[in-house]
């Protein structure tokens, strides 16, 4: 199967209007040292009914969250993406453009942009946001970034807390950076002000989770203050889904605010693709990577919106840049955008209680069942960690055996949890089916 | 069009979520939201054609012919985007574990080993999450192929060329490097004994897109190669525009040793209004032991994530990738198998043929078949009528064609970038044709019907220095801005716009 329109016609025509006899004489710049002389080793060509065959039979040896009842977080959760969300995407004149170069063929997508700033703003008490970031893990670098440039320092500091995906990335981006990362271990389950405040002396920022990876709620507001005493930059990583019931990151004085979009708007689609958000305080609205949609008015007065503040961005600044992004996460943000308008402030409230309760519902039912808490102290929003009496791993094969995958094994990322399990729980899941979690790891 | 939150009243709401009987811990006052965030408050209907509406106010390949330059605007099969929502991919958690993700497993190997074929290299991570990212990490390997050797220290430049993508000096900067520019010589190749002179002990790399910005297959890659090879560097290819030679000629063979692949370019990922993109890594077999982690491997007759690389990068991204974006281009390689070369060379051909056609109204720079797509010059017009590429990409607008990218490269002054894809009809190709055509005629008989371009459109011309210099950007509620009173000029500026 192929997407060509050309007939053999055709091709006549256009070879002699470009006077050539062949296709071949139109590589004829290519030297022949670097010619490829034989057919490509790729499996025969399928027509749409053998390819769609060929991947149902793929997609039929994954086991997804409709054919196990799963309790798998640690940063893609299985939030419920209502049917609105796939429609608006379907629209090709959303799914078939590209970046709105060109504003007057572009208003669709750059209102949409600066619908989605402004939510992310509100969500996260920020001035200002770009419009996506590749994931939740690479906007942390983008932070780390414009920190290291708007303060002169060369230090980062990331809680222990933090999802490891996203600490290691900024490590990974660090060295050509030129930045020292600095981890602040978490101490049962959360992080200590005091701590923080030391390892922040001379750091650009601090990079902290609310949430946290553990899902336990840090004292957020204490961690900014401790980053404002030692002239960081504060950072908060948080869930959109969450921002219905914790307060929002500018409130409590952070500089910037990033994540994982996913949770709102995109399915789980084995970690993407999806968006990270990066929303900041006015103060580094120069500095901010990414595309940024403005509005402004036509010569007619009428109001329209267009990509701004480009002398950022590497196509116009090149070397000078203020980051290298180009193709971003559009689409992704505007499956968010719907989302988010479709819960509303209501919804949205009413998603984190659910969550909220449910988690602590399944907290209750396993600690009844004789499973102790990691961190039983902790206030949790949709994930917390348990001790299952063993090694997780045993446990997880053991609950998937009853079909159940009970969550995270712990000890793949963090030293002396081994024996624990963090386990998520969203609106997709009932009471009923924490309670076959219970029995399925008590079994 | 209203903004969403100028549509929204207070009540109402989209939908209704499950409210199990499960009482609510209390969050502590102290991390409590104080004030609900003013998200739309708007039922489902509502919302529902608000996007539609704005739907209709964007332009997407659906829409019409859109030659953007360098950004490979195909067709994109719907088959893909109903393949990609089976539950068994949409619904997949990262963390399943691996005999409870084989089918995923699988299909991420074998693109991996698709793309490995038609890079000519020998080892690929499909984990970069687009093509600038997937740079970065190809200078990143490069920083730790060197530190493997004990030369990190000393090789610390990298060059690109004058025609390169903004993304390419960008990413040598993030990824801590210093910068040299190649020229371009009178043929539009690289400048060969301009780059003897910028290429030496101190040098890590080469970044070059092959073709290149300009449409051309550089003449001399092989004696290129062997400039970087002999000092002991290593040449990295951007592939935006391997959408030319598949199956025609490989990075591999031409001497790369690192090469990034747009898999929302060549392989048709949609591009979504900006993204997603793709863009993995495929390397020489020297550069393995150092690509991010996990890496996808077959081991007997499964297949698993490969944790144990003590050399690795570590992670460019979350997890393994974006997942959706491998099963569109895996869909799109299957449906040609070995025919991709036949769909480069219709590419080649449709780009050639429409500059055949247009060669004679515009400026051509560089006197020579093309490849993928062509770089014209609107110079004639804007010294002789006054209209410049701005200008001419507006009124294309007005024909019914998105316009191709403009100002770019910077080598080609008032540069009209244009790449028509192999999806493209003949007839199709005829009617820009012939509206290219006509927007000269109209240069030299009406240049204000140019110059006023678009018409009909939601808006004309924008104000852009306003909307910088102002910098409105988001909705302020009821304290938001009335810009509709401040005069307005149509102040578009004169850069790149797209690739």
């Amino acid at each position: 199967m192929s997407y060509l329109s050309l007939t053999d016609r055709d091709r006549e025509e256009m070879l002699a209007a470009i006077g050539v006899s062949s296709v071949e004489e139109l590589f004829r710049d290519i030297p022949a040292g670097v010619r490829f002389h034989r057919d490509l080793d790729l499996e025969p060509a399928l027509g749409e009914q053998e390819l769609s065959r060929h991947l149902e039979e793929l997609a039929a040896r994954n086991v997804d969250t409709t054919h196990e009842l799963s309790f798998l977080g640690a940063g893609i959760y299985d939030h419920y993406v209502p049917a609105i969300v796939d429609a608006v995407l379907q629209r090709g004149e959303f799914l078939t453009a590209y970046t709105p170069y060109q504003p007057e063929l572009s208003q669709g997508v750059l209102q949409a942009i600066f619908e989605y700033q402004t939510a992310i703003c509100e969500l996260t008490g920020m001035d200002v946001s770009n419009a996506s970031g590749y994931d939740g893990t690479t906007v942390a670098a983008d932070a780390c970034y414009v920190a290291k440039h708007a303060t002169g320092r060369s230090k980062v500091v990331v809680t222990e807390a933090t999802n490891p995906q996203v600490r290691q990335v900024v490590k990974t981006y660090a060295p050509g950076f030129g930045l020292e990362i600095v981890e602040v271990p978490h101490r049962e389950g959360v992080t200590n002000p005091d701590e923080l405040r030391r390892a922040a002396a001379d750091a650009a920022c601090v990079i902290f989770q609310q949430p946290n990876f553990f899902g336990c709620l840090e004292p957020a507001p204490d961690l900014a203050a401790a980053a404002h005493d030692a002239e960081a930059i504060p950072v908060a990583h948080v869930d959109l889904v969450s921002l219905g019931v914790l307060e929002a990151p500018g409130v409590y004085g952070c500089g910037m605010a990033i994540g994982e979009g996913q949770s709102a708007g995109n399915y789980q689609s084995f970690a993407g693709p999806h968006y990270g958000f990066l929303a900041a305080r006015n103060d580094f609205i120069r500095r901010m990577p990414g595309r940024i949609v403005g509005e402004t008015v036509d010569t007619a007065g009428e109001r329209g919106y267009v990509l701004t503040l480009q002398t950022r961005e590497q196509h116009i600044r090149r070397e000078k840049a203020t980051s290298n992004i180009t193709t971003n996460q559009t689409l992704l943000a505007l499956a968010g955008l719907v989302h988010l308008s479709w819960l509303g402030p209501e919804g949205l409230r009413e998603l984190g209680e659910t969550c909220m309760g449910l988690c602590d519902y399944a907290k209750r039912r396993l600690v009844a069942a004789g499973f102790e808490l990691a961190f039983p102290e902790r206030t949790t929003f949709k994930e917390f960690a348990v001790r299952v009496g063993r090694s997780a791993k045993d446990a997880v094969a053991t609950a998937r055996s009853r079909g159940v995958h009970p969550g995270y094994a712990l000890g793949r990322d963090f030293a002396g949890l081994d024996d624990a399990l963090l386990v998520a729980v969203t609106e997709q899941r009932s009471p009923e089916d924490i309670d076959r979690l219970v029995e399925a790891l008590a079994a | 069009m209203k903004l969403i939150f100028e549509k929204s009243q207070p009540g109402r709401r989209g939908g209704e979520l499950p409210r199990p009987d499960v009482p609510t811990p209390e969050v502590p006052p102290e991390l409590k939201r104080d004030r609900p965030p003013r998200l739309p408050e708007l039922a489902e209907p509502e919302i529902l054609r608000h996007f539609t509406k704005l739907s209709t106010r964007n332009f997407g390949i659906d829409t019409g012919f859109y030659p953007l330059g360098s950004c490979t605007m195909k067709y994109n099969p719907r088959v893909n985007e109903r393949l990609v929502m089976l539950p068994g991919f949409r619904d997949l958690h990262p963390y399943q574990d691996e005999d409870g993700s084989q089918g995923a497993l699988e299909l991420m190997w074998r693109l991996q080993e698709a793309l490995i074929e038609v890079s000519g290299l020998d080892a690929c991570s499909l984990q970069p999450a687009a093509g600038s990212q997937g740079e970065l990490t190809g200078l990143m390997l490069m920083r730790a192929y060197f530190a493997d050797r004990g030369e990190a220290e000393r090789r610390d430049t990298i060059v690109t060329a004058d025609t390169a993508h903004g993304t390419n000096p960008a990413s040598v900067t993030m990824a801590g490097y210093k910068l040299a520019k190649v020229r371009t010589d009178p043929r539009g190749n690289v400048d060969v004994a301009h780059l003897r002179e910028l290429v030496d002990e101190r040098t890590a790399g080469l970044m070059l897109t092959n073709p290149s910005t300009l449409g051309l297959f550089d003449e001399h890659i092989e004696e290129i190669a062997a400039i970087f090879h002999e000092v002991g560097a290593l040449l990295y290819y951007d592939g935006a525009n391997l959408n030319a030679v598949c199956g025609i000629s490989r990075p591999g063979d031409m001497g790369f040793d690192i090469v990034h692949i747009n898999l929302h370019k060549t392989f048709s990922q949609p591009h979504g209004g900006g993204g997603p993109g793709g863009g993995p890594v495929v390397v020489r077999d020297t550069l393995e032991p150092f690509l991010p982690v996990p890496a996808v491997v077959k081991d007997g007759d499964g297949f698993r994530l490969d944790h144990d690389r003590p050399k690795s990068i570590g992670k460019v991204r979350g997890y393994t990738g974006p997942f959706g974006v491998f099963v569109r281009s895996y869909a799109y390689i299957r449906s040609y198998g070995p025919g991709l070369r036949e769909m480069s060379e219709t590419a080649v051909l449709n780009a050639n043929y429409l500059l055949a056609r247009l060669k004679d109204a515009y400026d051509l720079p560089f006197e020579r078949l093309c490849m993928h797509e062509f770089v014209l010059s609107a110079r004639s017009l804007k010294r002789e009528h006054g209209i410049s590429a701005l200008d001419v990409a507006k009124r294309l607008m007005d024909y019914g064609f998105h316009p191709p990218t403009i100002y770019f490269p910077l080598v080609v002054p008032e540069a009209l970038m244009i790449e028509p894809t192999e999806t493209e009809a003949k007839e199709t190709l005829d009617e820009f044709t012939d509206a290219m055509l006509a927007i000269v005629r109209e240069a030299a008989e009406d240049p204000d019907v140019i110059k006023e371009a678009p018409h009909g459109r939601p808006v004309r011309r924008l104000d852009e220095v306003k909307a910088a210099k102002r910098a409105i950007v988001k909705y302020g509620f009821e304290e938001h801005a009335d810009l509709s009173a401040e005069p307005a000029e149509a102040r578009q500026l004169e850069a790149q716009k797209g690739a």
